[in-house]
């Protein structure tokens, strides 16, 4: 049924259809009214769940992770501050091989203080051994958070549903909500083979001597190695039975460009009106969405993007003293192989900075008319204290995009 | 005085109503004359086949074995320091939803996982009256990483961070009230020496629903600088002396003096352990002032609560 919802509620209602068992949450901001709904439905009934109302994010972690120990489906939201206060969980939950399913509303890091969006919380935690699930829109949203649950549960590693904030996640937008039924149909209940039991029981985590720990950490790899498959199977079964569907990256135009446009979460549908708007205008321009960021899509990429003379990567994100990190990831998965565009790399919209389609525009513009990234980032609309060069530099990127 | 220490190193030869059944292993790692690895033995016995351990950072991650070994009987969720009470909480929200009403979890934590890192949890969890037992075993400071104070170290405790010069100069942390603070149905304090009111207390705590909080004395030999076999003996005197009281407090208000104790000096308790060497008579003077003092209200409120000893025993 389409209803129109936020992209908090649209977390919500995955989360329900999803039928989780145990939800444990603490309020952040802009991430509150995914927990709000999801403890009005345990209490008028429509959702048979326990609802731990716990006194931090680190113990939200942790009760989803004794949850999902004692065999219940686990479910929590945050944000930005929250989700760095879970960090060591986030390691424990993936290390305890639990298949917890998070949201994390995108929100700029303190200080000073920001409730607007920003990816560089969820990327900050790329190493704890979530997948990462990167949304553009609040139905992709809610389809996700149901697939995580089953991708998950296949391969015994938790995930993260990440959304923009206040973008996506206080934004309304029309949503063809799954029935009940069709859901359970598509996502059959938790039933893990390994659990807290008092009939078989086991010590979980234990000190492990160097002689086991490598070989614990091998079989986490090797469960991320055969995620991509994982993921594309669900997306396909998902869009057998629902007729929407999603893999690791979506490619728009990209054939015959010679530029290729990369980007993730709520820019892309700004820059999906950019490329078709140059494309209309004849320019071989193309756009590649990055949706899974954990496990990295390293054959996705490098069939999309090896022959491609040039790439630009817009990161709402910082890796200080290093760069934007999806553009060092994708340098990553492009270096030596034969056919590898040159990556330009642009920060752009930190703090929920709008990036606007005039801000997409200078950055084609200004990959057009340059042979050689010769600077890993070149950031766009900078206001003030820039450098001269800096300073240079944008008026030059203003001066082509008036062009 | 040498009688009292003699009495407290031999007991009372007594028929205690212990369950037989044990549900450790032989062949854990604690360190001789350990009171943890007797209180985990006794809590086991007490509570059954039908409990699951959540364990944060402590002595015990190590007690209980590596992997793939594991020195209980039950099943046990090894976690991090600051997590026993919001791990309980959520394992024990799963349980729920899957009909298992009858498992006990029970947290099993040091003092620092409880007085310290762990404290923030433990209160959330305390205030939603979640429904698990959680046993603190105090050996009054961090020993698994080699004898270093936590806010359960008593005054005057020699330990590496609080060295010859340094000793620790404020009082213990008074774990015990902050927690019957929390209005909670069941809060008490037990002792290795005495198992059968440890037991007794967990088989009660067993039966009550909501947050039930132990804090168990544990004595640790070589974080205490005593000698493995006086471990029963100082356990007995710090009952004695009014150091440790055994008392229960149900629903935050009604409190029970489970013991009574000798009252014997506190240089007797002092004497056996070379943490406390650094101590001078003035000192012994102060502290017992201080202790009598808080046995007082203690008694105070007891009379006030619940005016009765239970028995009186040795």
């Amino acid at each position: 049924m389409k209803q129109v919802l936020m992209g908090n509620h649209a977390v919500s209602y995955g989360a329900r259809l999803a039928r989780v068992e145990v939800i444990s949450a603490y309020p952040i901001t802009p991430q509150t009214q995914i927990v709000e709904e999801l403890s009005e439905l345990c209490a008028r009934g429509e959702l048979r769940a326990r609802f731990v109302n716990v006194e931090s994010e680190h113990s939200a972690m942790a009760s989803c992770i004794g949850a999902s120990a004692g065999g219940a489906r686990a479910f929590t939201a945050t944000s930005s501050q929250g989700l760095a206060l879970m960090h060591e969980l986030l390691h424990w939950a993936s290390g305890a091989r639990l298949p917890i399913v998070m949201a994390n509303v995108n929100r700029a890091m303190a200080p000073g203080w920001s409730i607007w969006t920003e990816q560089t919380d969820s990327l900050a935690q790329r190493d704890t051994g979530w997948l990462q699930f990167y949304c553009e829109s609040n139905q992709e949203v809610l389809d996700t958070t149901i697939q995580a649950f089953k991708i998950s549960e296949q391969l015994l590693l938790p995930s993260m549903i990440v959304l923009d904030a206040f973008f996506l996640s206080h934004t309304y937008e029309p949503v063809d909500v799954p029935e009940p039924n069709e859901v359970d149909a598509f996502l059959p209940p938790y039933r893990p083979k390994i659990k807290m039991e008092v009939n078989d029981p086991h010590a979980f985590g234990a000190l492990v001597a160097p002689e086991n720990y490598y070989e614990f950490r091998y079989n986490i790899q090797k469960d991320f190695e055969r995620a991509p498959e994982v993921i594309e199977r669900v997306g396909r079964e998902f869009g057998e039975q629902f007729g929407r569907y999603y893999g690791l990256v979506e490619a728009y135009q990209i054939e015959d460009a010679d530029l290729v446009l990369v980007t993730s979460s709520t820019i892309t549908s700004t820059a999906r009106a950019v490329i078709k708007e140059r494309r209309a205008r004849g320019e071989k321009v193309g756009l590649l969405k990055i949706r899974v960021f954990r496990p990295f899509p390293f054959a996705a990429l490098r069939q999309a993007l090896l022959g491609v003379p040039k790439v630009a990567v817009i990161d709402r994100n910082i890796s200080f003293g290093h760069h934007g990190i999806f553009y060092s990831e994708l340098k990553s998965a492009l270096y030596g192989q034969d056919g590898a565009p040159l990556v330009f790399g642009f920060v752009a919209g930190l703090g929920g900075r709008d990036v606007t389609p005039q801000t997409i525009n200078e950055i084609l513009d200004f990959t057009k008319a340059h042979d050689f990234p010769e600077k890993e980032i070149y950031w766009i609309g900078l206001k003030s204290q820039e450098s001269e060069d800096e300073k240079r530099e944008y008026s030059e990127v203003s001066a082509s995009a008036a062009k | 005085m040498m009688l009292h220490l003699q009495t407290c190193r031999k007991g009372n030869m007594k028929n205690f109503d212990i369950p037989d059944t044990d549900y450790m292993y032989p062949g854990h790692l604690a360190c001789p004359g350990c009171g943890a690895s007797l209180g985990m033995r006794f809590a086991l016995k007490a509570l059954g086949e039908n409990t699951m351990i959540v364990l944060p950072a402590c002595c015990w991650s190590i007690i209980a074995g590596p992997f793939p070994y594991s020195a209980v009987k039950v099943p046990l969720f090894h976690t991090a320091f600051e997590t026993a009470a919001s791990v309980a909480s959520g394992l024990r929200a799963a349980l729920d939803m899957k009909g298992q009403k009858e498992v006990t979890v029970m947290a099993w934590a040091g003092d620092g996982g409880t007085f310290d890192i762990g404290l923030q949890a433990l209160s959330g969890a305390a205030e939603r009256n979640e429904d698990f037992i959680y046993v603190c075993y105090d050996n009054e400071a961090y020993m698994n990483t080699g004898i270093q104070r936590s806010s359960s170290t008593p005054e005057g405790a020699w330990t590496t961070t609080t060295p010859e010069g340094y000793l620790k100069t404020r009082p213990k942390k008074n774990i015990v009230e902050i927690l019957a603070a929390h209005r909670i149905p069941y809060v008490a304090t037990a002792s290795v020496a005495f198992p059968d009111d440890f037991i007794r207390k967990l088989q009660k705590a067993r039966q009550i629903k909501g947050t039930r909080f132990i804090h168990l004395f544990s004595p640790c030999p070589p974080g205490w600088k005593m000698s493995s076999d006086d471990t029963i003996a100082i356990a007995r005197l710090a009952v004695h002396t009014k150091v440790f009281p055994l008392y229960e407090i149900e629903d935050g208000e009604k409190y029970t003096i489970n013991i009574k104790p000798k009252g014997l000096p506190v240089q007797e308790y002092f004497k056996l352990q070379g943490r406390f060497r650094y101590l001078n008579e003035a000192d012994y003077t102060r502290i017992q002032h201080d202790i009598d003092h808080r046995w007082a209200m203690l008694e105070a409120k007891a009379a006030v609560g619940n005016k009765q000893y239970l028995r009186h025993t040795a």
